[in-house]
């Protein structure tokens, strides 16, 4: 394999790089141990710290776990499914030719982008004296909606000019080209940085933990709280519930990149050879 | 409006706090995620995946996880801070080098493998290649990126106020509770604080994108 850094790697190459293999393997094994006996020598691994998840009161740890993810899951849905149509509006009122109005959404969208999210929870929940989860979901939505405009402005200027151009010479309105013509193309570009970003999104809702909303971290304290000794274990799971969840949205993010790029990329042949199938069906872009 | 006067002295110490987490943190996430960057392109198997496992896992973590970690799980595994700044400076440094590598490598990747090529086979050593082909491309692409993570880090910086860490965001706590009749004011200076040091940076990140845009 080329890369920019080294040429194909010869057997001297090899040798070493194998020697290096093996050298980075044992000094990452070495810090592995050392982290479990660390770990063990503080009483980690005792059953009796784990058993909590699987004996008779395991239904009621994993009920409040459970509910924790449920509030997560709820916080986070709420605030994409209301943050993504403001960040529209925002986006369109950014790219508007009216400066009067442009210049105002910049700053706006200035402010709530350099301002830390958890914040603004706290702005809501104190000023007007909503519930956590109120200011959670306000809190995400502010802050998202903004990233979500700017996503799809940069998705929106890098259309070709010509996209515009032919909607308006067509006799679209402004507001009907930016809709019908250059909106629909530039979420489509954009979708691997949208998901990303509810990525963060989703990972932003542990931030209701500062505030006292009830989502999975809290649900973690809440447990440790009743039983210091489960500290441990409760927020490994918590960890790990949070990064599979994660880990899977990302992963969406990365196949539908690899997807879209594998469209882009297909040869004038093939593209040929689909134009047919795709009559029926909107096309690639 | 007068609350904002009265908090002063507060605000510029947690400012400054603020400021000297984002600055250490910051270096130290630039050496480590450079360094896992390099793991993450070297021709070491064990070294790319080792990186590729810190990175996956470290950018998916809520921060919020990671300071609960330092802050409050560390401490009950014996190892005791003295300062919560320690471990508001480990959760802020680890979660911020994931990133870092990430711009870096994607930096290195930007470079078209056909500059290398072209640079070796005009007989240029390794170190030539690195110093005078490869690297001055990669930061121009890079450095825009690090500056948009810095303003990240500067805004996750807050998350230490809830962790027992006396910055802007721990006294907006402490002053909000204390002040209940102003709330509104003193949460406003707060965010002016953030803004004085976020803003600024945005900007000169958006400069240093004009100035060292390579047309390709």
């Amino acid at each position: 394999m080329t890369s920019v850094l080294y040429d194909v790697p010869g057997p001297k190459a090899r040798r070493i790089s194998l020697i290096g293999s093996v050298l980075g393997s044992i000094i990452i094994a070495g810090g592995v141990v050392g982290a479990i006996v660390i770990l063990s020598s503080q009483g980690i691994f005792n059953a009796a710290r784990w058993e909590v998840f699987v004996n008779e009161s395991a239904k009621d740890v994993w009920t409040q776990l459970g509910l924790g993810v449920l509030a997560t899951l709820q916080a986070a849905g709420v605030a994409a499914v209301i943050a993504f149509p403001l960040g529209v509006a925002l986006c369109l009122l950014r790219i508007s030719l009216i400066s009067w109005i442009r210049v105002p959404t910049q700053v706006v969208l200035e402010f709530l982008r350099g301002m830390p999210v958890v914040l603004m929870i706290l702005f809501v929940l104190l000023v007007f004296a909503t519930s956590p989860f109120v200011a959670v979901v306000s809190g995400l939505v502010l802050y998202n909606a903004a990233i979500f405009a700017e996503i799809l402005r940069a998705g929106i200027q890098s259309l070709p000019k010509g996209q515009r151009e032919a909607g308006l010479a067509i006799g679209l309105r402004s507001f009907q080209s930016r809709m019908s013509i250059e909106f629909p193309q530039a979420i489509r570009r954009m979708l691997p940085s949208l998901i990303a970003q509810l990525v963060v999104l989703l990972k932003d809702t542990s931030l209701g933990y500062i505030v006292a909303y009830e989502e999975l971290l809290r649900k973690v304290k809440l447990i440790s709280d009743l039983e210091p000794s489960l500290l441990f274990s409760a927020f490994f799971v918590g960890a790990a519930i949070y990064i599979l969840i994660n880990l899977s949205v990302s992963r969406l993010a990365i196949w539908i990149e690899r997807r879209g790029s594998n469209k882009a990329a297909g040869g004038v042949a093939s593209a040929i050879k689909t134009v047919d199938l795709q009559l029926d069906q909107p096309g690639p872009k | 409006m007068d609350a904002i006067f009265e908090s002063l002295p507060q605000y510029w110490d947690g400012f400054l706090r603020t400021l000297f987490l984002a600055v250490v943190s910051g270096v130290i996430a630039l050496l480590l995620g450079t360094l896992l960057a390099a793991m993450r392109v070297s021709p070491v198997a064990a070294l790319r995946g080792f990186s590729t496992f810190y990175v996956e896992v470290a950018r998916n973590t809520p921060l919020t996880i990671i300071f609960f970690f330092s802050a409050i799980v560390l401490p009950r595994l014996g190892v005791k801070f003295e300062q919560f700044e320690v471990a508001a400076i480990i959760a802020l440094s680890s979660y911020t080098a994931a990133f870092v590598a990430e711009a870096v490598r994607s930096g290195v990747n930007s470079v078209p493998v056909g500059q290398a090529e072209a640079a070796r086979s005009v007989g240029m050593t390794f170190t030539q290649v690195l110093g005078f082909i490869v690297l001055p491309q990669a930061l121009r692409t890079v450095v825009p990126p690090l500056i948009n993570i810095m303003i990240a880090l500067v805004k996750n910086s807050s998350v230490a106020g809830a962790f027992f860490v006396l910055e802007l965001f721990g006294y907006g706590l402490q002053l909000s509770n204390s002040r209940g009749d102003a709330v509104m004011w003193i949460l406003i200076g707060v965010a002016f604080f953030y803004l004085l040091i976020t803003v600024p940076l945005g900007l000169l990140a958006h400069f240093v994108e004009r100035k060292v845009a390579i047309a390709r």
